[in-house]
C-alpha cells in the first residue's frame, strides 16, 4: 500500500476528532532545528465543513482491538485498514511543515495489539521528529486509555499537548457503548498527566532548563447526542473537568451516525449541530465570561433554548440585573450584557476613562447595539424611547423567520404576560433555524 | 501662501517622508487636507506642496513621539503606515497632532474618529498578517522555499520574525505581488527587497507529490455531513485561495516512497 492510500484511510479515520488547535505554547527552534509555535495558535486552512486545519490530524493506525459502538474504527466494522510506519509519518509531517501546510501533528491511534504497543509506535514517530529532524513545531498526542504510565510519561516529554477523550458524558453511557473503556481507565491517565504537568512546572522553576512535559496542557472531547445525557449534565461535567483536572479545552462533537446499532440513534439521524453550537457558546461563557454552569442551566431546565444563545437566555431571565450603566458598571458585569464581548468590554473600560460614552461611541468600540441597547444605559439615557417588552427584545435577537418559529414553540398568550421561556419546545430537531447553524463555533457571543 | 482648505502635501512615500510632513505641518502651523504619493495622478485642481525628505527633521519628529505619547503610540503609527487604509498618511498626521496635545492618553481615545479609523486599519493589518502566517504556501525548488502572496496590507515586515523563527536553517523567499516586494531569508539574516515579477519553475516530482498528498488530506479531512461553505468562507476569504496548494489544479497521482525523499533533511 502506498503512502497516498495510507494517508487517505488514516485521515478519514481521524476526521471525527474535533481538536485541531495548535494553541497554548510559545516557542522557537533552537539552532539547527526547525519549527516554532504561537500561543494563540495558527490555522493553516479551513476544510469544506468550516473547521480550522492547523495540524496534520491522522491516526497511527486504524486497526483496533476494541469495539466502541459509536466509532468507525471499531473491530467489528468492515472497513479498509492501514498503519503508518513511524518513519513514514515523521517524513510526511516534516515535508508538510516545510511547505507551511501545517503547524504540526495531531496523532491519535486505534489500539493495535494493546495500548502499550500502540503508544510505543507513536513514541517512535515522535522521537524521529524531535531527535532526528530536530522538529520544534506543535505536537498533540492522544493518550490511549490503559497505557502504562511510564509510557505516557515518555510520550508527554515529546508532545506539547495531550488529550484523553472522555468519549461519552456519563459512566452508564460508556458501559453501554464502549465496553472496553471505563470512567477509571479514562480519568486515571488524565489525573496522571495533570500531576506530571504540576510536578514539571515546579521543576522548571528550580532548574530553568528542565525538559517540559506537555507545556500546552491537556484537553478532552466528548460525543454529543449519541446518548440521552442532557446539556445540563454535559455542562456540569465540563465545568468539573476545567476545575478538577485543569484542562485547557473541552471539545464537543455532534454524533454523526456511523453504525447501525439498536443502542444508537438511527443512521438517518441528523447530527445535533445546534446543541454542539450551544455547548460551545456555554463553554466560552464558563471560560471567559465568568458564568457558572448552574447559572445557565439547572435541574428544572436541562436543555439549552434552541432559539436563544445561553447568554441572551440568561439575560432575559435576569431583567432585574439590567439596564446597566456602561459608564459605571464593572468589567465583570459588562461581560454579561448580550452584544458586549470580551474585546468590546475591555475597550469600554479603557475609553470611558477619558470620556463619558454615548451610544454612538459604543458602536465604534464594537458593541452590537442591536442586541445591547435593551440592556444598557449611557449615564441615565436609554436609546431613544424604546419601550422594552420581552417581545421587542426577542425581535432584536432573532430574525423574523426564527421569531416565527420561536412563537410557534412558545405560544405568546398576551404581550404583557411573562413569556414561558423556560418550557422546552416539543420538536427541536426538525425546525432548527438555519442561520444559527451557519454561525461558526468560534463566533463571539 | 497655500490656502488651508485645499492644502495638499506630496511626499516620497517613505515613513521618514511622512514624518517630515508632520514637521512641516507644525513648522508652518498648517494642516493639509491630503497627503499624496509622487505618482498620484494629478486629478487635483491645486498643485501639491512638495515635502522634501530630510532625515534631520524626521529624526527629530521620531524622537519626540515616544517622549510625548509613549512607545505604544510609535509602534502603533509604524503599523498604521503599513496598512492599506485610504488617506492613512493624513490620519497618521492628525493622530500625531492629537498625541502632541493629549500625551499618552491618545492610545485610550478609542471613540475619537481619527484614532478609531487608525485602530480599525491596524486591526485589519494584524488580522491579515495573522491569517497569512497560516495561509502562505511554499513550494520547494532546489531546496529553497518559495511562496507568493497578494495581501491588501503591506504585511511582509510583520511576517519576518515569524518565518525566521520557524525556519532558521532554511532559505526562503516570500513574494508580495501587490507591493512588488519580497522577503528573503538565509541563515541567519533577512531582508525585504523590491522585486518586479516572479516566475516559478515547474515543480519536480517530489514537490508535485507533496502537493497532491496535501490536497488529498485537505479533501479527506472534511466531514461531509457538516459541509458548510459559508463558514469556511468567513474564516478564509476567497481572495486568499489563489495561492493555496489545496485549491490548485487537479491532482494526478504519482507514486512516491517517503523513505527516499527527506533524506537530505537528516544531518
Ligand atoms: S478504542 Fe478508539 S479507535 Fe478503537 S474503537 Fe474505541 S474509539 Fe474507536
Amino acid at each position: 500500500m502506498d503512502v497516498f492510500d495510507k494517508l487517505k484511510i488514516l485521515t478519514d479515520a481521524a476526521k471525527y476528532d474535533v481538536a485541531c488547535t495548535s494553541s497554548g505554547v510559545n516557542k522557537k527552534a533552537a539552532a539547527g532545528g526547525i519549527g516554532s509555535a504561537a500561543a494563540s495558535g495558527i490555522c493553516h486552512s479551513f476544510s469544506g465543513d468550516g473547521r480550522c486545519i492547523s495540524l496534520l490530524k491522522v491516526l497511527m493506525t486504524n486497526v483496533c482491538a476494541y469495539d466502541c459502538k459509536y466509532c468507525v474504527n471499531r473491530k467489528s466494522n468492515d472497513t479498509p485498514r492501514a498503519s503508518f510506519t513511524p518513519r513514514e509519518l515523521a517524513e510526511l509531517t516534516i515535508n508538510f511543515y516545510r511547505r507551511n501546510y501545517i503547524e504540526g501533528l495531531f496523532l491519535s491511534s486505534g489500539v493495535l495489539k494493546n495500548p502499550d504497543y500502540t503508544t510505543e509506535q507513536m513514541i517512535e514517530a515522535l522521537r524521529i521528529l524531535r531527535e532526528e529532524y530536530r522538529f520544534f513545531g506543535y505536537i498533540h498526542a492522544k493518550a490511549i486509555p490503559g497505557t502504562d504510565s511510564g509510557l505516557i510519561a515518555r510520550l508527554g516529554m515529546l508532545t506539547d499537548r495531550m488529550s484523553v477523550n472522555i468519549e461519552l458524558p456519563s459512566q452508564s453511557s460508556l458501559q453501554l457503548l464502549a465496553p472496553d473503556k471505563s470512567k477509571h481507565s479514562i480519568l486515571a491517565p488524565m489525573k496522571y498527566i495533570q500531576n506530571r504537568i504540576q510536578e514539571n512546572s515546579t521543576d522548571i522553576i528550580k532548574y530553568r532548563h528542565a525538559p517540559k512535559f506537555v507545556p500546552a496542557g491537556q484537553s478532552t472531547q466528548m460525543i454529543i447526542g449519541a446518548t440521552p445525557d442532557t446539556d445540563f449534565q454535559i455542562l456540569n461535567l465540563t465545568e468539573g473537568l476545567y476545575k478538577k483536572y485543569k484542562l485547557k479545552r473541552v471539545f464537543f462533537s455532534a454524533y454523526m451516525p456511523v453504525a447501525e446499532n439498536a443502542l444508537l440513534p438511527t443512521l438517518d439521524t441528523t447530527p445535533p449541530l445546534w446543541r454542539e453550537h450551544r455547548l460551545y457558546q456555554a463553554d466560552w461563557l464558563l471560560r471567559f465570561y465568568g458564568f457558572t454552569a448552574n447559572e445557565l442551566l439547572d435541574q428544572q431546565h436541562q436543555s439549552f433554548n434552541p432559539f436563544l444563545d445561553p447568554k441572551c437566555n440568561w439575560a432575559l431571565h435576569h431583567m432585574d440585573f439590567f439596564p446597566m450603566n456602561v459608564n459605571r458598571a464593572p468589567y465583570s458585569d459588562l461581560l454579561r450584557v448580550p452584544g458586549i464581548g470580551v474585546n468590546s468590554a475591555k475597550r469600554i473600560v479603557i475609553a470611558r476613562r477619558l470620556a463619558t460614552l454615548q451610544f454612538n461611541d459604543l458602536k465604534k468600540l464594537g458593541v452590537v447595539l442591536k442586541r445591547a441597547q435593551y440592556f444598557i444605559t449611557c449615564s441615565g439615557k436609554a436609546t431613544g424611547n424604546l419601550k422594552i417588552t420581552q417581545d421587542k427584545v426577542l425581535q432584536s435577537l432573532m430574525s423574523e423567520k426564527t421569531l416565527g418559529m420561536y412563537h410557534q414553540s412558545f405560544p405568546l398568550q398576551s404581550q404583557n404576560k411573562q413569556l414561558s421561556l423556560f418550557e422546552q419546545p416539543s420538536l427541536l430537531l426538525s425546525g432548527y433555524p438555519q442561520e444559527d447553524l451557519q454561525r461558526c463555533l468560534t463566533s463571539p457571543i | 501662501m497655500f490656502d488651508q482648505s485645499n492644502l495638499i502635501y506630496r511626499y516620497d512615500g517613505s515613513f521618514d517622508g511622512l514624518l517630515c510632513c508632520v514637521f512641516e505641518s507644525y513648522d508652518k502651523k498648517e494642516i493639509p487636507t491630503e497627503i499624496i504619493l509622487p505618482d498620484t495622478s494629478q486629478t487635483f485642481l491645486f498643485t501639491a506642496k512638495e515635502i522634501k525628505t530630510d532625515i534631520e527633521k524626521s529624526s527629530r519628529v521620531l524622537a519626540s513621539i515616544p517622549e510625548k505619547m509613549g512607545y505604544d503610540a510609535l509602534n502603533f503609527i509604524r503599523r498604521a503606515f503599513l496598512t492599506c487604509a485610504a488617506k492613512k498618511e493624513l490620519y497618521i498626521l492628525l493622530f500625531l497632532r492629537l498625541g502632541y496635545r493629549y500625551g499618552r492618553s491618545i492610545m485610550g481615545m478609542l471613540t475619537d474618529d481619527t484614532v478609531n479609523t487608525l485602530f480599525k486599519a491596524v486591526k485589519h493589518l494584524d488580522n491579515e498578517s495573522h491569517l497569512l502566517k497560516g495561509f502562505v504556501r511554499f513550494s520547494i525548488f532546489n531546496n529553497v522555499l518559495v511562496a507568493q502572496i497578494e495581501p491588501k496590507n503591506y504585511v511582509l515586515p510583520l511576517m519576518t520574525q515569524h518565518f525566521s523563527e520557524r525556519y532558521p536553517e532554511e532559505r526562503f523567499f516570500i513574494y508580495d505581488k501587490t507591493h512588488g516586494m519580497a522577503l528573503v531569508y538565509q541563515p541567519y539574516q533577512s531582508a525585504i527587497i523590491p522585486i518586479e515579477d516572479l516566475e516559478l519553475p515547474e515543480p519536480d516530482e517530489q514537490e508535485q507529490s507533496y502537493r497532491e498528498l496535501w490536497k488529498l488530506f485537505y479533501d479527506t479531512i472534511e466531514i461531509q455531513g457538516r459541509h458548510n461553505p459559508k463558514c469556511r468562507m468567513s474564516h478564509m476569504p476567497k481572495r486568499y485561495w489563489k495561492y493555496m496548494t489545496e485549491f490548485g489544479s487537479s491532482p494526478k497521482k504519482s507514486h512516491l516512497k517517503l523513505e527516499d525523499t527527506a533524506k537530505f533533511l537528516i544531518p
